[in-house]
């Protein structure tokens, strides 16, 4: 028997058995195909019927299977179970789709020598794809989207850092116009910048117009954000700061926003993805260009969302091909910008062990 | 002051000695391999050890004094006229129960009780002869005279273990010249150096408990206080830390005075000279007793004190 102590195999007895899988499998088949019989019998056509038909009786066949294998508690469970997943799938169904859309649509018309080197302001809409491109739309969100980064930066984590760290008499007041803002719809943020910055003040049409407009976008997510990650910081490393003789702009400079650094990245990151996409406050302020424009002061630029707007607004098809391939790269942007904010955000939790 | 030699304890002590004995039964496991040498196994046998190690406390200067200390949290009165005097190069503990104003009296020699909103003070606290809560008083001078060690182990997590140790420089804006000196001999002084020495550019982060405890207590003495203020500091952390800990609070006490908050009475007995007793019935906290800690443990003048350390109550 010494033998056995060492062929002691590992084993999971948490685990379905195979006769549990059996019966599952059982109850899927029967529930595909009880909805298949449904759907031909019954009135109710369709996919969409389908997948009605195939909800409710998911949800049946797993409480009866469930009931009948143990007790009400357990088919309980399994109802709520299968309610998760029909949930979770429509979310992913939904964005999956999108990104299935901006795929099909956008990375199969490509046209990677154009695209990314030649302007719209000698090439018509309609004109073959081989010819013209949106360097000046990459160009304009470029610099639109740097300025409004470096304007809201630092005023977005100044607002955090008054809430959360100076406490001051109106950091619940602040607080709440930041909760505010957040809630403003873009199009007011393109209307304010249009009626003072252009109407009131005279300017013209310009990048930097289309910057402001979407600063005032960015600042309450920089700042929401900044405060979430600020408030994470333990106070016993302010309180050990302060212990040694610092000031409090000292401890915030050298203690708080170090161990806040990835955090905060993370903040004016996920605020440019907001902004990036915006078209409305653009529409109101950069006035839109087919050529590259190098000065964001002067004159009118465009920007990837106008760009796409333009171009559907033609309609014909290789203009909507046009506008396709403007989404597709916009996406990719965004996705490296999202992917950039997981890496350094996850880069504090590898480094702290 | 009176002296009271323990080896021939009074008949009616034997009794709670007794009881103090099966009630430390547990704690005893704690107790490190060194002190039970000694054969300790009641706190005053504890405190005399020590006793006979470091010979009776000398009454050194008052480095710190607390004058009359009242506290408040909005309307809540915390602290009841305490005074208390700290002699320099001397530790002392701070006992009693949960909740009785310990950490609020400590944290109210550093200064550091005002960053709670509703905080409120009366009385005084001399350093070096002048009043801390004097207005014009430059606060951060006081708390780089005042250090303070915290229950729960907190380096800075964005430094590595050098530039934790040397935080306090950088924090206050003070110059130093050999700063691989500096940080050699806080760590050393923190019983630390040999463990980190080949990591020292490592996070803090990556340490034991026990481990970042004592860096935080060389993080305090880079700045070189006259006083050093240690809240619990071994609270959060296993026997051999704390014992380590201890070895570097003795240590540590011949060149500056120590005020330690303690639930461990054991500790209390181990590592200071002076004991207050602190309690609240309910209402503010009021220091019961001060005395020599060999006093506290064998012959307290209060009943409460002597209900408290044999563990009557508490």
């Amino acid at each position: 028997m010494s033998q056995s102590t060492l062929l002691v195999k590992p084993e999971y007895p948490w685990k379905l058995t195979p006769k549990d899988l059996l019966t599952d499998l059982l109850g899927v088949l029967f529930t595909v195909i009880s909805s298949l019989a449904i759907v031909a019998i019954t009135p109710l056509k369709g996919k969409l019927g389908f997948a009605l038909v195939l909800i409710l009786m998911s949800l049946v066949t797993s409480m009866t299977i469930s009931g009948l294998k143990k007790d009400r508690k357990a088919a309980v469970n399994a109802s709520t179970t299968v309610l998760v997943y029909i949930a979770a799938s429509f979310v992913i169904i939904a964005l999956a789709s999108v990104l299935f859309e901006i795929v099909r649509l956008g990375a199969s018309q490509l046209s990677p020598s154009a695209m990314f080197t030649q302007d719209m302001s000698l090439t018509a809409s309609e004109a073959p794809l081989n010819e013209g491109g949106l360097l000046h739309a990459i160009i304009g969100t470029a610099y639109i989207v740097t300025f409004a980064t470096v304007f809201s930066t630092p005023i977005g984590i100044l607002t955090a850092l008054y809430i959360v760290e100076v406490k001051g008499r109106f950091a619940g007041l602040v607080r709440f116009f930041v909760q505010a803002m957040s809630g403003v719809p873009s199009i007011v943020a393109g209307l304010f910048i249009f009626a003072v910055w252009m109407i009131q003040l005279g300017n013209a049409y310009s990048g930097i117009a289309g910057a402001f407009a979407l600063t005032i976008l960015m600042i309450p997510t920089v700042a929401r954000t900044s405060e979430e990650v600020l408030k994470l910081i333990p106070s016993d490393l302010r309180e050990a700061g302060l212990a040694l003789g610092a000031t409090q702009w000292r401890t915030v400079a050298n203690v708080v926003i170090p161990a806040a650094k990835s955090g905060l990245i993370t903040a004016v990151i996920l605020g440019i993805a907001r902004v990036i996409g915006e078209t409305a406050p653009l529409l109101l302020t950069i006035g839109g260009a087919d050529a590259i424009n190098l000065n964001p002061t002067e004159g009118n630029m465009s920007a990837f969302p106008f760009y796409v707007w333009k171009n559907l607004l033609i309609g014909s098809e290789n203009a909507v091909s046009r506008a396709w391939q403007g989404v597709f790269v916009l996406m990719i942007i965004v996705f490296i910008l999202f992917t950039l904010a997981r890496y350094f955000g996850a880069a504090k939790g590898s480094r702290r062990k | 002051m009176k002296d009271e030699n323990l080896s021939d304890t009074p008949n009616g002590r034997e009794e709670d000695m007794s009881q103090i004995t099966g009630m430390q039964g547990s704690d005893g496991k704690s107790a490190n391999p060194q002190e039970r040498t000694v054969a300790t196994h009641s706190l005053s046998d504890v405190a005399a050890a020590r006793m006979a190690k470091v010979g009776n406390p000398t009454i050194g200067t008052t480095g710190l004094e607390a004058k009359g200390i009242h506290a408040w949290f909005g309307n809540k009165h915390v602290l009841e006229d305490i005074s208390m005097d700290f002699f320099s190069g001397s530790v002392t503990a701070l006992i009693g129960p949960s909740g009785c104003g310990k950490s609020t009296f400590i944290r109210i020699l550093n200064r550091m009780h005002e960053f709670i909103p509703t905080a409120a003070l009366a009385g005084q606290v001399m350093l070096d002869g002048k009043d801390v809560y004097d207005p014009g008083v430059d606060v951060t001078k006081i708390r780089l005279k005042v250090g303070m060690v915290f229950q729960k182990p907190n380096p800075f997590p964005s430094m590595t273990i050098k530039e934790n140790v040397l935080s306090g420089l950088k924090l206050a804006q003070l110059k130093i010249e050999n700063a691989d000196e500096l940080l050699e001999s806080c760590l050393r002084r923190a019983g630390l150096w040999d463990e980190v020495k080949d990591r020292l550019d490592e996070y803090g982060g990556a340490l034991s408990g026990g481990q970042q405890q004592r860096l935080c207590i060389a993080r305090s003495l880079a700045v070189n206080p006259q006083v050093l203020l240690m809240d619990e500091p071994c609270s959060a952390l296993d026997p051999g830390s704390t014992l380590r800990i201890e070895e570097t609070i003795r240590e540590l006490s011949s060149s500056m005075s120590i005020v330690i908050v303690t639930h461990n009475m054991q500790q209390a007995a181990r590592v200071s000279d002076y004991t207050g007793f602190f309690l609240s019935d309910g209402g503010p906290g009021r220091l019961i007793e001060s005395a020599t800690t060999s006093e506290i443990f064998t012959n307290p003048k209060e009943k409460r004190t002597e209900d408290y350390v044999s563990g009557k109550f508490g």
